[in-house]
């Protein structure tokens, strides 16, 4: 498969967020203002492209060389985990201003299952470096894409007047839906 | 005032069923309901971790450091879910198959990292059993029958047990499968659905 592709298939077929399900946490908690939205994806932007190539590196040469790998659920939490801690440090020392746009969203990333998640589907279809950072990327990407577009209906389904048992989340989802059948029509793409 | 240990086991069932009542956990939720088989085999590899994970946290909860409290959650979690991905591997491979991905992201579930925090951390191991099975089986129950709505509406029929299956054509001959629902958009609409139902009703 082209890089190309796998770009497209990345961001808009196999989009994270609506055709995979993963980082749906995120997506319907964070998603209620477009400031935390647009917060919580590039959050995700800068984990996502590193722990996808880390990961890659610990399974391919200390699991896989060691005949250990079984141990990748643990390993890749672990990884994960103390990466994000790692980055909340560097950048509140050294790159203050972008710590204070992502301060709260940092810690969240851990338990997104949509950094574990490509990490293992960059293992399970057996990518690459290259091909996991372009992947990793681009997955990134396409949660930030469907993440800002959600936020912004969601701002405008405040204004309208939603029946009491749909309110919140059950209209949220359904609007989701709507979303995902959109992104469904890129299907035939690849 | 304290609950009871059977309490603490039917909150899950009802009270607090996840994702209706606590919308934690979503991505099993929309990802494995395909069909009714998946969605309880996925609730009790759930069930499982959620068990031994209550169990184990609420054990050490005296010697695991408030401070690193999350980090030693997340390392027990994570090794109750190799547990499960191995047995699984072993006795049930076509499952372990078609769950695929979403198995290993057991340790990113929500609703697990959610009960050893707010729960087991805090109380004593008869009650965070208590409260683990009951939580993971009504998680079970959600995605049953998530899974069981999905399945009749995109198929016209439903997998009970083994070769045992309930065709809704043989009770309405003129209705079309819905494919549509089996598929992604039609996770995201069916639970939305069935969330505003449950409001509905428990209003």
């Amino acid at each position: 498969m082209g890089y190309f592709e796998l770009i497209i298939a990345c961001i808009f077929v196999n989009n994270i967020l609506l055709a995979q399900f993963l980082g749906q946490c995120p997506f319907m908690g964070t998603s209620k203002k477009m400031e935390t939205a647009v917060g919580m994806a590039m959050a995700v932007i800068f984990v996502l492209v590193m722990a996808g190539t880390i990961t890659w590196l610990i399974y391919t040469y200390v699991l896989v060389e060691f005949n250990l790998v079984y141990l990748r659920t643990i390993a890749f939490i672990v990884v994960i985990a103390s990466l994000v801690q790692f980055v909340e440090m560097f950048l509140k020392k050294s790159i203050p201003a972008l710590y204070a746009g992502l301060g709260i969203f940092l810690p969240l990333i851990t338990t997104n299952c949509a950094v574990m998640g490509v990490c293992v589907l960059n293992i399970d279809k057996e990518y690459t470096f290259l091909q996991s950072l372009v992947a990793s990327l681009f997955y990134a990407i396409g949660f930030g894409l469907a993440l800002i577009l959600f936020a912004g209906l969601r701002e405008r389904i405040l204004l309208a007047r939603v029946p009491k048992p749909l309110q919140d989340t059950s209209i949220a989802l359904i609007t989701a839906g709507m979303i995902s059948l959109s992104f469904f029509a890129f299907q035939g793409m690849v | 005032m304290p609950k009871t240990i059977v309490q603490e086991f039917t909150k899950g069932l009802w009270e607090e069923v996840p994702p209706f009542k606590l919308v934690l956990g979503l991505c099993p939720v929309l990802g494995v309901t395909t069909s009714m088989e998946n969605g309880l085999g996925m609730g009790i590899a759930t069930t499982f971790v959620l068990f031994g994970s209550n169990f184990l946290v609420s054990l050490l909860r005296s010697i695991i450091p408030q401070k690193v409290r999350i980090a030693c959650f997340i390392i027990i979690i994570a090794s109750f879910v190799t547990i499960v991905e191995l047995l699984m591997q072993a006795y049930a491979y076509p499952l372990y198959l078609k769950l695929g991905v979403f198995i290993p992201l057991i340790v990113v579930n929500c609703i697990v990292l959610g009960r050893a925090e707010a729960f087991a951390y805090k109380n004593k191991v008869s009650y965070s059993i208590a409260d683990g099975l009951g939580i993971g089986i009504g998680f079970t129950m959600s995605l049953g029958a998530l899974g069981a709505v999905r399945e009749l509406l995109g198929n016209g029929s439903v997998t009970l047990w083994g070769d045992m299956s309930y065709n809704l054509l043989s009770t309405f001959p003129s209705y079309q499968p819905f494919s549509f629902m089996v598929q992604a958009p039609g996770a995201f609409i069916c639970l939305g659905l069935m969330l505003c139902l449950i409001n509905a009703v428990g209003d």
